[in-house]
């Protein structure tokens, strides 16, 4: 006989269970200077002059090389790019606080900070041009960029593995959008890192979108940074839009990290453009809202901080401004200068030694296009306009 | 010594351990306990816990992080405990395992190896029977290995190892005990990319991998008056295709024998490359012996999905007497 209840009695509310909630939860938003430019004396990092002038005129070749090259994107002279509009302060406090030796994993938008560690613009501009060869990141401890969103979180912790085993006085510094907080590979990447107790930065700019849907609809919780705890390791959640915030939270985190604690970073700042040049943001969000994000322009308080402490008389900006506009047009120039591969490019570097069957297909190709010139008609190296 | 294939596995792992201290095994209680099928036994012992560790239930975690270790000149040797559980980290296989040489101009490698047990017969539970290497061997920049005997098992892992590109090591768990040969103590190799010819014959090429190579070789004892030449693939990727055409030319007749379902199985990929070069020489239509297309079923009629050696003779006469 089944005398098991069929219905359930609704729990009592006083026998004392007492859930864990995100509201138990106290989390700063670490900050610097405020969005008028005030600021907390104590807080400001001990840098010099230079410095102070070097963070800004970072975050305006940031700002300008986003303008230039999606204008070069419009008249069809690189394909499809992620601009960091809005997230200047993010890219380039963090870019500024790594080491050399330190190994980035790019996920698009961080043009400035992958140039401070060494790239140069023309292969950047030649990877959004669709050159394979800009992907060796000569000269720079950058990974390819991580196009499939969250791919290269789990990546990075192997990497900081590495640099661990081999006692290497470096991390491993995976940049990710909010978008990526969802993926299975970031929670794996995580938590194993935390496992491991490996050299890992793991800074999430959340710019509040994943193309069109918004963080409150990407997770129920309040905060990226709070993800850290269910994996035990460290969270910091930074004013993203605080160029310093930014510098000493992520200078914080690489120090955690390299003492064997690695640490997510969550950067609150915005998407001011669309996601890339292929999106229009008009059909998923407010002007207001973009409006609103626009006063707290992450260049204007860096500025505004620069004037109160009598630093920004002795910044040029025009001069500065010219200096990387012109930067930028050698760069093109560059670009426009490398070549167009030949097919042999196509079946490279797949393997150390090229199997028989790629030889063929290879051949094949060579035979016809060599019978067929008429297919040169259906063949464009370069993006379309 | 003599071994089983776990053994000539474990084998293998002790002597790359020993010979290349930049090698590392890790994955699902590979440590302490020595791996579900004790592929890993004896490791975690002789080459500490700095090589030799547990991981969480985290596929894409495992694969991923192998990359990134094996991009930083380690050699990574990481086990998914069942090809079932390998489809989360397929993405780490695509995404970044087969493509980062290619990707970065040479500048980046990935030479690393995922060990995982596939296949069905051993009454496992759901989930842990798969043959999806018709899938693996799709991807561009993975190789795909399949060893079905203790000398290939211990000589091709080693050859895996020292691969400088991404290997996929699929062993066939069904005969991971079954069978037993002396085999070369300390380390060699075995090619990969290259099949081999367990029986000479002119009749019939008879191809196969895995598991399945013993039900082949089973099947063709079993038929009287019929000379087959069997093949033994060894490697989906990259295809020795040299062997199979040579043998197809001789014969003009062929059967293919795969475990993994029909349609789009690594089967069709034969059929097409003999198709490509020796049509011409072909005396009757190539024949499939493979699974059905459904999930491998439950252990209680597993057996009817299996393509035991009745089959796979009848396939032979067909072709033979076509």
């Amino acid at each position: 006989m089944d005398d098991s209840p069929r219905t359930v009695p609704p729990a009592a509310a006083d026998i004392g269970v007492d859930p864990l909630s995100q509201g138990d939860l106290e989390i700063e938003t670490y900050r610097v200077v405020r969005s008028d430019g005030s600021f907390d004396a104590e807080r400001v990092p001990d840098l010099d002059d230079e410095a102070f002038r070097d963070l800004y005129r970072w975050m305006l070749l940031q700002r300008i090389y986003d303008e230039r090259a999606t204008k070069l994107q419009r008249r069809g002279r690189l394909g499809t790019i992620a601009s960091g509009h809005g997230q200047e302060a993010s890219i380039i406090g963090s870019g500024y606080a790594l080491s050399r030796d330190d190994w980035i994993f790019p996920y698009g938008r961080e043009a400035g900070a992958l140039l401070l560690h060494g790239l140069s613009m023309r292969d950047l501009l030649l990877y959004w041009r669709g050159v394979e060869d800009a992907s060796r990141m000569e000269g720079a401890n950058v990974f390819g960029m991580a196009i499939s969103i969250g791919s290269h979180i789990p990546l990075a912790t192997g990497k900081a593995w590495g640099l661990e085993l081999d006692g290497e006085d470096a991390i491993a510094f995976a940049n990710l959008g909010d978008g990526a907080t969802s993926t299975g590979a970031f929670h794996e990447g995580l938590n194993f890192a935390g496992v491991l107790g490996v050299p890992a930065v793991f800074f999430c700019q959340n710019n509040q979108y994943a193309i069109s849907l918004p963080f409150d609809e990407q997770t129920n919780a309040e905060t990226v940074a709070q993800k850290a705890l269910a994996y035990g390791v460290d969270g910091i959640r930074v004013d993203g839009n605080d160029v310093l915030a930014v510098y000493n939270a992520v200078s914080t985190a690489r120090e955690r990290a390299l003492e064997g604690a690695p640490v997510l970073v969550e950067a609150v700042t915005y998407r001011r453009s669309a996601h890339t040049t292929s999106d229009d943001p008009t059909r998923y969000r407010s002007g207001d809202e973009v409006d609103e994000w626009e006063e707290r322009d992450p260049l204007a308080r860096y500025r505004a901080f620069l004037e109160r402490t009598g630093r920004w008389d002795a910044i040029d900006e025009d001069t500065i401004r010219e200096e990387v506009e012109a930067e930028f047009d050698e760069a093109v120039d560059a670009a426009d200068a490398v070549e167009e591969r030949g097919i042999d490019e196509l079946f490279a570097y797949l393997h150390e030694e090229m199997p028989p069957e790629l030889e063929r297909q290879l051949e094949e190709l060579r035979d016809l296009l060599e019978e067929r010139p008429d297919m040169y008609e259906f063949i464009e190296q370069r993006p379309k306009g | 010594m003599n071994a089983t294939i776990i053994d000539a596995i474990n084998d293998a792992l002790h002597a790359e351990m020993r010979n290349d201290d930049r090698t590392l095994v890790f994955g699902q209680d590979v440590a302490e306990s020595g791996g579900v099928f004790r592929a890993t036994d004896g490791l975690l012992a002789a080459f500490g816990s700095d090589r030799v560790l547990d991981t969480p239930l985290s596929e894409i975690a495992i694969v991923g992080s192998a990359v990134g270790l094996a991009t930083h000149g380690f050699r990574p040797i990481a086990e998914i405990q069942f090809s079932g559980f390998l489809p989360p980290a397929f993405d780490q296989l695509v995404t970044n395992a087969s493509r980062i040489r290619w990707r970065t101009r040479g500048e980046l490698t990935a030479p690393m190896v995922v060990r995982t047990p596939y296949g069905a017969g051993v009454r496992a539970l759901e989930h842990h029977s798969e043959s999806l290497e018709g899938a693996y061997g799709h991807v561009p920049g993975l190789t795909v290995a399949i060893p079905s005997t203790p000398h290939d098992a211990k000589g091709m892992l080693i050859s895996a190892i020292r691969d400088p590109d991404p290997v996929l090591f699929m062993e066939p768990k069904h005969v991971y005990r079954s069978l037993r040969e002396d085999i070369p103590e300390g380390a060699y190799t075995e090619p990969l990319g290259e099949a081999a010819i367990r029986r000479e014959g002119d009749d019939v090429t008879v191809v196969s991998w895995g598991a399945m190579m013993h039900k082949t070789l089973e099947a063709v004892d079993n038929l009287d008056g019929v000379d087959a030449e069997v093949i033994d693939l060894r490697t989906i990727s990259p295809l020795d295709r040299e062997t199979i055409t040579e043998s197809v030319r001789k014969t003009g007749r062929c059967v293919v024998v795969h475990e993994a379902a029909k349609t789009g199985g690594f089967a069709g990929e034969l059929v097409a490359t003999i198709n490509d070069e020796v049509l011409l020489y072909l005396e009757a239509p190539i024949e499939r012996v493979t699974g059905f297309d459904i999930p491998v079923p439950l252990l209680s009629m597993e057996d009817y999905y299996v393509p035991h050696p009745p089959r796979i003779e009848e396939a032979i006469t067909k072709t033979v007497s076509y």
